[in-house]
């Protein structure tokens, strides 16, 4: 019987099996950042082991640095010593650092890809539960916690278990205004995010291989945000052009070399999977999310759910999702007041990111009522964003155009939602405080996020496509 | 060596909330401590203190009747972020035991890795677990890991749970993962030389950044 290119991959990176499904899994490649390593040098230290393969670690800083005046020092002092600490550890432990002063600086899931450290059929790893994103090269990538930070520090290997296996096909053409924003919130909104717990999966079907790399990586990034570990792509002609001339992908016959390798990756024509979804990209519209997870999204011409067809658990967790939102069941979504609009996080803001939502707005100014801010995902982005004059069009309609990181993302620097405040942001987590404390998320992509700093309410982008 | 787990008979925490995600266990400003220690004063910060600091009455962990090492909790418990944070701050707070119907899978492993044991357990087990504490806050839960079960003390409500066989035995013998893989290395090794990649060019690597 024919493998899946997840088993394909997983079974040339298993070292050995230690009981029936739990591997030592051999990582090629390994992202770290400031806020989940520093733990897992000092248990390193503390137990007098040494870094087993340092060159096979990438570090950069990003959850915690500001978006503003990156050349001075970082001002507020937590954050600062965390940066610190992560420029310590790797200067003692030799590894490759792209600090704030670095022109590779940026979010770990952006430069990845960017530099070519992401390669087709590689294992990939990093501290963070967004490096699912990697999997749009066509590699196993997945987040880890700090334990195994130091697991893959003292052996190049960690101990995992083996996931079952999801195959999600999206076939047929997008409307006009629909994203790959819009189809990952689709499927999420459709199985809960639950509903690939314990899987890992591999995007398929014409909707998904249309898509351009960048896209790609939008949908493999919020595989985590439906339970799976992570979600790949099989590589194809787009992936390998992508490859092409990136700062430490191969070169030469090596490049040559590899393509040949990467041409295997693919799931045989009688592979099995344990499950296996469909869906239509017809039937996606733009998307938000109402509630307090990913998986309360609707598209944005429908109204909030009602409670009735929800069993009793579900029915108090719905109920205090609205509550924190200050939002009704029943009601419609367009025409909503805002607050803010963030442009940025590892799911949305890279080049071609910035690109459509400057589409958007040409020409126009934001609404007085919203401050607009675009955090561009990585320095590669900026430098690009403003060799376009992509910058000049977002500071002409008021927006603020800042320097790379996390951001409100996360809210861990000083960009952080007020409370009560609405923010259509185009990031992967409506979680309760997850942009500051009291914060309140509404999920889109960034022309749906363009449109709505424009007009200060959430609005239907297909309304104003040429 | 880790501390083991065995048998632990206790008092339990109801939390019937679900899908809890890390940013609500610790949320994302308390990640900025390079160190472990202390993660336990700030579990489930923004549900425990109003904004001024003052603990929220209707919030369990502020209720002086419940305590214990097992917290029970709605299903989807710990999806969302990585942030082993999360599990620290459990463990530190003084919880061994995580019940619920469902688990996010890198809160599993987290889990596991700092010592603690996450049961699974069916939607109908959990509903009593909840009423039963509800009732009683004095209820007495107990595990025990060799048998695979969990049992609702003074009733005859128990429940067998599953696990995987190398976390169980890492649990009873307070095994630890890394000394393991230590243990290992020149295996490790020996793949490296017969899975030769063809990956990042790491000679340019260095002089690079
Ligand atoms: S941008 Fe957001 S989701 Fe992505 S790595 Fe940073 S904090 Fe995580």
């Amino acid at each position: 019987m024919g493998k899946t290119l997840f088993e394909k991959i997983w079974d040339k990176h298993v070292v050995r099996y230690i009981e029936n499904e739990t591997a030592v899994l051999y990582i090629d490649r390994h992202y770290i950042h400031e806020v989940t390593s520093p733990q897992a040098f000092n248990a390193i230290e503390k137990n007098g082991l040494k870094i087993f393969r340092p060159e096979k670690t990438t570090a950069t800083a990003d959850h915690n640095v500001p978006t503003v005046n990156q050349h001075l020092p970082i001002s507020e002092k937590l954050s600062r010593i965390q940066v610190e600490q992560l420029e310590i550890n790797c200067k003692k432990h030799n590894i490759q650092l792209f600090n704030l002063q670095n022109e590779h600086q940026g979010i770990v899931h952006v430069i990845g890809p960017e530099l070519g450290l992401t390669l087709p059929g590689s294992t990939i790893v990093c501290g963070d539960s967004h490096t699912s994103t990697h999997g749009a090269l066509g590699a196993i990538a997945f987040g880890i916690g700090t334990s195994e930070i130091e697991q893959v520090f003292a052996s190049q290997c960690i101990i995992q278990n083996k996931p079952k296996t999801l195959k999600i096909n999206v076939t047929g053409k997008l409307q006009k205004g629909v994203t790959a924003k819009d189809v990952i919130l689709y499927i999420i909104s459709k199985i809960s995010t639950s509903g690939a717990t314990g899987y890992f999966i591999e995007y398929c079907g014409e909707t998904i291989s249309n898509f351009s790399m960048e896209e790609r990586m939008t949908i493999c990034n919020m595989s985590i945000e439906m339970g799976a570990r992570g979600g790949l792509i099989s590589p194809d002609s787009k992936t390998i052009e992508y490859l092409k001339n990136k700062k430490f992908a191969p070169t030469g016959y090596d490049f040559e070399l590899a393509k040949e390798n990467w041409s295997n990756l693919f799931s045989d024509a009688d592979a099995k999977f344990d499950r296996e979804l469909f869906f239509s990209a017809s039937e996606i519209s733009p998307m938000v999310s109402y509630g307090t997870n990913p998986g309360m999204a609707i598209s944005v011409s429908e109204n909030i759910p009602l409670s009735n067809s929800l069993s009793g658990s579900e029915k108090i967790s719905f109920a205090n999702s609205l509550n924190y939102m200050n939002f009704y069941e029943g009601e419609k979504l367009v025409g909503k007041k805002i607050d803010y609009v963030f442009i940025g996080s590892c799911t949305n803001s890279r080049i071609e990111d910035l690109r459509s939502a400057a589409e958007i707005i040409k020409g126009k100014a934001k609404s007085a009522n919203v401050i607009a801010w675009v955090v561009p995902g990585s320095k590669k982005v900026e430098q690009q964003a403003i060799a376009e004059g992509i910058d000049k069009i977002f500071t002409a309609a008021g927006f603020e155009f800042r320097q790379p990181g996390c951001s409100a993302c996360l809210g861990m620097n000083e960009d952080k939602i007020p409370e009560g405040k609405y923010c259509v942001s185009t990031s992967n987590r409506n979680f309760e405080g997850r942009q500051g404390k009291g914060a309140r998320t509404i999920l889109a992509s960034p022309i749906m996020a363009a449109i709505a700093a424009i007009k200060g309410e959430i609005t239907d982008v297909r309304n104003y496509l040429n | 060596m880790k501390q083991k787990i065995e048998k632990i008979k206790s008092t339990a925490v109801p939390l019937p909330i679900e899908n809890i995600d890390t940013d609500q266990i610790i949320p994302a400003r308390f990640l900025k401590s390079t160190t472990k220690d202390g993660m336990g004063k700030n579990l489930f910060c923004d549900w425990r203190y109003d904004v001024s600091g003052n603990a929220k009455n209707d919030f369990v962990l502020n209720n002086s009747e419940y305590d214990g090492k097992i917290l029970v909790a709605g299903k989807n418990f710990g999806c969302g972020s990585s942030r082993e944070h999360a599990a620290w701050a459990l463990s530190d707070y003084g919880f061994k035991i995580i019940v619920s119907s469902f688990f996010a899978d890198i809160f599993i492993n987290n889990a596991y890795n700092n010592g603690m044991l996450p049961i699974q357990v069916s939607d109908d087990f959990l509903s009593l677990l909840f009423s039963h504490l509800i009732e009683n806050s004095k209820q007495e839960v107990e595990i025990d890991l060799p048998t695979q079960t969990i049992a609702i003390c003074g009733t005859m409500l128990k429940e067998k749970f599953e696990i995987n066989p190398y976390r169980k035995q890492c649990l009873l013998n307070g095994l630890d993962n890394v000394d393991y893989l230590t243990s290992i290395k020149s295996e490790i090794e020996k793949f490296e030389t017969k899975n030769e990649t063809y990956y990042v060019n790491e000679e340019d690597w260095l002089i690079a950044g």
